[in-house]
């Protein structure tokens, strides 16, 4: 399944000739933040302390971070469920990210939205959407935004290769298309639809981004565990979606270690354990990118230790903040509901908006 | 004042919008080349141009959704909907993210925008193009849901709720489309959440939206002139935000309430109603309400058992002499 195939008539970008030392520390830094982060959140969820559904980033690493970090000010993020990594990768902290899996007022969505609904607007970060297929066509809105207002920027919209079935899906990919909207539809592919393997949920030939062929949009796919490839093959959508106002579909082919949530029962049955050893071992985005830093003499077996060590003291320190924090009022159930009713306005002092008896 | 259509009304209401607001786009299915499935936008694409008139595919699900990732990043769309019945395949778009994203990022987002189209039964279109989903979107907190009477009520509150910042779902009729009434030819805003007396009367108060307030008139008429009982007639105007004191009011004053819709009753807009009267008005009733909605069925094709089908003033009245 891990064929690569290039996009036709496209030269490799040199994006990552212009990191500095310090850029490429930082991009380490931050899959090993999310890689603790997650299992920080995993422990506590095990202990009982936040509820609901907790969706594991651990192993995809090199996708969020490497493609994140090809934005700028004009660019845009939206995913699915699966959301921590991208939300860090985006520039929200450990606190409120950690605060809100606890369901606390100091959440990044004041314990409202939970771990599948992450958001930070002033980060360009539109969300944590917790339908599968469900944000796709908010992507391709927040791009046809940009390009209504004459920003030369991009939005990238991630999916999971479940969602590609999803109705909503394939309307954007043709509203895309023809609004040619500088959106960039990365599918995340981690093999499996919840429990369902690929090949059990999809009618595909060679590749899902193949599908793209049909609407007429430009596609890749390629393997997400090293983050360089990531950022070389992700920017030339980015620099498509900015420059020429055109979609692209990419499939990074990528590898979750956990199941598709803590609550998935059956999460080592459809897989087996040679198979998550076999990408933990030779495919982990965490030690191949460190390797390559290694190789680079950017840093040292002890500064990746301390890198390490770093991210777990702040997960652990976020954990912290989260218990310290107050949950939310009661009252804060009503609010947040109505923008008009919020901000008191003219427009919210006619009628009834709420009816509790 | 001039006399205009209930399609004119808005239409002008969209084109006062669009010139107002550089942020307000028009996108749906044939709104612009083909000027309107009902002609509501006839003549704007010419006017305003491609960037402001947006033709779709049909793809309910897909041009609300952008309409809804667009107006977070501050457009102003207005969604047509070529019938609400098709709503029904945007509907996870409307409900989970105009409707939920506000509250699930704890405030930090809004969604100003306005999804409006033909919200009724009574064209013999059989049950799929004939919903009246006031009721379903009514009851999903972060939404609003305006249905206008008039074109006086459709042309300001339209332009209100293009102004407004959340999402609201305004519901029209295309059996008022071509009927007129008396519009000002000056600008006019008209609040979401205030109903209006469309009739002041003193016996019974018959509590309406839409095309039933027309219904509710009628039938006011008739029972003044056969039955010397005097009917109030309460307007909506807007079901959330809902305007609970002029109902109330209402009902003080007359002592009698039939409410009248025509959605299908099991947790119609009228159980509401019965429900806020019966809870903060009962000491001021002489009489049960009453209700008057859809024969509860889906919506039957067949033109003459349509028409039974749905509220006529006999109903209304046989309902209001029932009270006794």
């Amino acid at each position: 399944m891990h064929t690569v195939l290039q996009s036709p008539g496209e030269s490799r970008s040199t994006i990552n000739e212009q990191l500095t030392k310090a850029d490429k520390i930082r991009l380490l830094r931050d899959m090993y933040r999310i890689r603790r982060f997650e299992q920080t959140s995993l422990k506590y969820y095990n202990l009982g302390r936040m509820g609901g559904f907790l969706h594991l980033y651990s192993g995809q690493e090199a996708v969020a971070v490497g493609t994140i970090s090809l934005l700028g000010e004009n660019d845009h993020v939206i995913t699915a469920y699966r959301d921590h990594g991208h939300a860090l990768a985006a520039g929200m902290s450990m606190n409120e990210c950690m605060a809100e899996l606890f369901g606390k007022a100091t959440g990044c969505s004041k314990g409202k939205g939970g771990s599948m609904h992450f958001f930070a607007p002033d980060k360009r970060y539109w969300g944590g959407h917790g339908i599968v297929g469900g944000q796709t066509p908010l992507g391709a809105g927040i791009a046809y935004a940009l390009k209504y207002k004459h920003i030369p920027g991009c939005c990238l919209c991630y999916l999971g290769d479940g969602a590609i079935n999803q109705g909503a899906f394939h309307e954007s990919l043709n509203l895309a298309a023809l609004f040619q909207l500088p959106v960039v539809y990365i599918i995340e592919n981690n093999g499996y639809s919840m429990g369902t393997s690929q090949k059990r949920s999809s009618a595909y030939k060679g590749s899902l981004a193949e599908r793209a062929e049909a609407y007429n949009i430009a596609w890749d796919v390629f393997i997400g565990e090293d983050l360089y490839e990531v950022r070389n093959r992700t920017n030339i959508a980015v620099e498509r979606a900015r420059k020429a106002q055109q979609p692209t579909l990419l499939e990074i082919q990528t590898y979750r270690y956990y199941g598709h949530s803590v609550a998935d029962a059956n999460a080592k049955k459809y897989r087996t354990s040679e198979e998550i050893d076999d990408y933990k071992n030779n495919h982990d985005p965490l030690q191949i990118f460190g390797k390559a830093l290694l190789n680079e003499e950017v840093l040292t077996q002890a500064d990746i230790q301390e890198i390490d060590k770093a991210a777990k003291e702040e997960a652990n320190a976020a954990v912290a903040f989260a218990e310290e924090s107050p949950l939310p009022q009661e009252s804060d159930i009503l609010t947040d509901v109505y923008w008009e009713v919020d901000n008191q306005t003219e427009a919210a002092k006619h009628g009834s908006y709420f009816f509790n008896s | 004042m001039a006399l205009i259509t209930y399609r004119e009304a808005l239409r002008t209401a969209l084109d006062e919008e669009i010139l107002r607001d550089e942020n307000v786009v028009v996108i749906g299915e044939e709104v612009a080349q083909y000027n309107g499935a009902y002609k509501v936008t006839e003549g704007l694409w010419a006017a305003h141009g491609d960037t402001r008139l947006v033709d779709t595919p049909i793809s309910e699900a897909g041009f609300v959704g952008m309409g809804i990732g667009a107006a977070m990043l501050g457009l102003r769309p207005v969604i047509e909907l070529m019938f609400w019945s098709f709503a029904y395949v945007a509907f996870d778009q409307i409900v989970n993210n105009a409707g939920c994203v506000r509250y699930m990022s704890g405030g930090l987002l809004n969604v100003p925008i306005v999804i409006r189209g033909p919200a009724n039964g009574g064209t013999n279109v059989g049950a799929t193009h004939s919903h009246t989903p006031e009721n379903l979107l009514a009851n999903m907190p972060g939404l609003k849901v305006v249905a206008p009477a008039t074109a006086y009520d459709a042309k300001g509150l339209l332009k209100t709720s293009i102004r407004d910042n959340d999402p609201v779902m305004f519901m029209e009729n295309t059996l008022l489309y071509g009927e007129k009434w008396e519009v000002p030819d000056n600008e006019y805003l008209i609040p979401l959440g205030q109903a209006d007396i469309k009739r002041p009367g003193s016996d019974v108060s018959l509590i309406a939206h839409g095309r039933a307030v027309l219904t509710c008139l009628k039938a006011a008429e008739l029972l003044a002139a056969e039955h010397d009982i005097d009917a109030e007639v309460v307007d909506l105007r807007s079901i959330r935000p809902l305007d609970e004191e002029t109902v109330l009011n209402s009902v003080r004053k007359t002592h009698r309430a039939v409410v009248v819709e025509e959605g299908k009753p099991f947790c119609g807009i009228g159980a509401q109603l019965a429900s806020t009267i019966q809870e903060r008005a009962f000491d001021d009733l002489d009489a049960p309400i009453g209700r008057v909605a859809a024969l509860d069925a889906p919506a039957i094709y067949s033109p003459p058992l349509e028409k039974r089908q749905l509220p006529d003033p006999q109903r209304v009245i046989e309902k209001v002499l029932r009270l006794s």
